[in-house]
């Protein structure tokens, strides 16, 4: 049976990672080989590494430090950031990197996604979804959200993107709820199952998770396909060994830890 | 001893290459007959779509030498779906090297397409050695859409709604359809087993 993926995130900016509330105010959280080796070493299922200012400053993620973890994981990674072409994607890829995720550039110009699945097929290619909920109760996309000063709310819906993602061959979606980002309250079920329901792909649940419950509620209640998360992970919180058996009682398939 | 990877243009060169040298191994990329056919052990790993991939090897006239090759050679995700006879990816006659056909996988309920993500691997047939120090139900790292049915080479299944062919194996000619390279101690083992370093 096919475990649900506990996936922690590294946010990363000038080469360290980072982690912010809300997708603000980053503070420093290590060096990217160190943090990758401990997730590796603890039983993590993935890592994702989030560039998140290549977009907003306009550049691509630098190829070096994707080299450098690439020789140390024997696990797999997905990376974004400002990954604009199939030659951006191709460099990553070929770093080591298993996947890649697009977010800001395939809201500017979507047939980047089949552009890309037809180059290295749909199994590499993540779409990440930052989405809120508007004031008349829709849940929308935001772009550019590594920035807080250039994150621009698009008219375009939530879940009329995922589709469309799909239509174009997407392989994976991470839906980033903002609204619940950073803040360990939990994930966004309601909007998680939304999600769920229209999407055939492997979806990754992200934004809120505080505690074993939150992970717990997240696959049971929303069937989503892994979890992502940064904070609780960073700071030593919840340890992945007392996470995974938190779910095997509640008879939730996951890798066994290291 | 001898260790090459076919350039069949795939993604995951390096992160296999990566995985050798972990291993202590350094295996350098091979794109001409010769430096295959010198080699004590071949690796042929794949991302991608199967009818690119056989377009690559045919490009660089490499499709009769993996087909004949006389050394232990192993197929990786794509690379093993390439030894078989026909995929549906792109409907591509392949090496042949094993029987059987290449299908896409069907999503029904609760099964998502493409597979991906981490899966128990079940013993299948008479014990592989291949598989040594690998436990039965051990987990294993997959992405992929299509999968080879389970067939008389299979020595390990995985269960994705349907059963499909894990690990095969026929005589010298090995292959796996999850990432040995991304699944942790699992796939250093059987990476261990097909050096013969284990």
């Amino acid at each position: 049976m096919l475990s649900r993926r506990l996936i922690p995130c590294l946010d990363v900016r000038d080469g360290k990672v980072v982690k912010g509330v809300r997708f603000r105010d980053h503070v420093v959280m290590g060096a990217i080989e160190e943090l990758a080796a401990r997730y590796r070493d603890e039983g993590a299922d993935e890592l994702v590494f989030y560039d998140i200012t290549a977009s907003p400053e306009g550049r691509t993620v630098d190829r070096a430090w994707v080299e450098r973890v690439a020789r140390i994981l024997d696990i797999p990674f997905c990376v974004a950031g400002g990954i604009r072409s199939v030659e951006d994607a191709r460099v990553i890829l070929h770093a080591g990197a298993d996947k890649i995720s697009i977010n800001s550039p395939a809201l500017r110009r979507p047939a980047l996604i089949g552009e890309l699945a037809e180059a290295f097929g749909s199994q590499c290619v993540v779409v990440g979804i930052d989405s809120l909920r508007d004031a008349d109760g829709q849940w929308r996309v935001r772009r550019d959200t590594g920035d807080a000063a250039a994150t621009q709310a698009l008219p375009l819906r939530t879940l009329d993107w995922i589709v469309q993602a799909q239509r174009l061959g997407v392989g994976e979606i991470v839906l980033n709820c903002m609204g619940s980002d950073g803040v360990r309250g939990g994930y966004d079920i309601e909007q998680l199952r939304a999600a769920r329901a229209i999407c055939a792909v492997p979806l990754i649940a992200s934004g809120g998770a505080g505690n074993a419950r939150h992970f717990i509620d997240v696959f049971a209640q929303a069937d989503v396909d892994g979890a992502l998360a940064a904070s609780v992970f960073h700071d030593g919180s919840l340890r992945m060994g007392d996470l995974k058996r938190a779910l095997r009682e509640r008879r939730i398939e996951v890798r066994d830890a290291a | 001893m001898k260790v090459v990877l076919v350039d069949a243009g795939g993604a995951n060169l390096g992160s296999v290459r990566y995985a050798l040298q972990r291993l202590g191994v350094e295996a350098p990329l091979a794109a001409d007959g010769d430096a295959i056919r010198r080699a004590d052990r071949v690796i042929l790993p794949g991302v991608g779509a199967a009818a690119a991939a056989m377009a690559r090897l045919r490009e660089l006239d490499l499709v009769d030498v993996l087909r004949t090759l006389d050394r232990p050679l192993l197929g990786i995700c794509l690379g093993m779906q390439l030894l078989f006879a026909h995929s549906e990816e792109g409907d591509v006659a392949c090496l042949g090297r094993l029987q059987g056909r290449v299908r896409k996988m069907r999503p029904t309920p609760g099964i998502r397409i493409p597979h991906m993500g981490w899966n128990r691997l079940h013993r299948h047939g008479e014990n592989s050695k291949w598989l040594d120090g690998i436990a039965e139900g051990a987990q294993a790292y997959f992405v992929h859409g299509y999968a080879a049915g389970v067939g008389v080479a299979t020595v390990a299944t995985c269960v994705h709604g349907e059963a499909f062919a894990a690990v095969v194996a026929s005589g010298d000619v090995v292959g796996a359809q999850f990432h040995p390279e991304r699944s942790g101690g699992v796939g250093q083992r059987l990476l261990a087993n097909f050096l013969g370093i284990a």
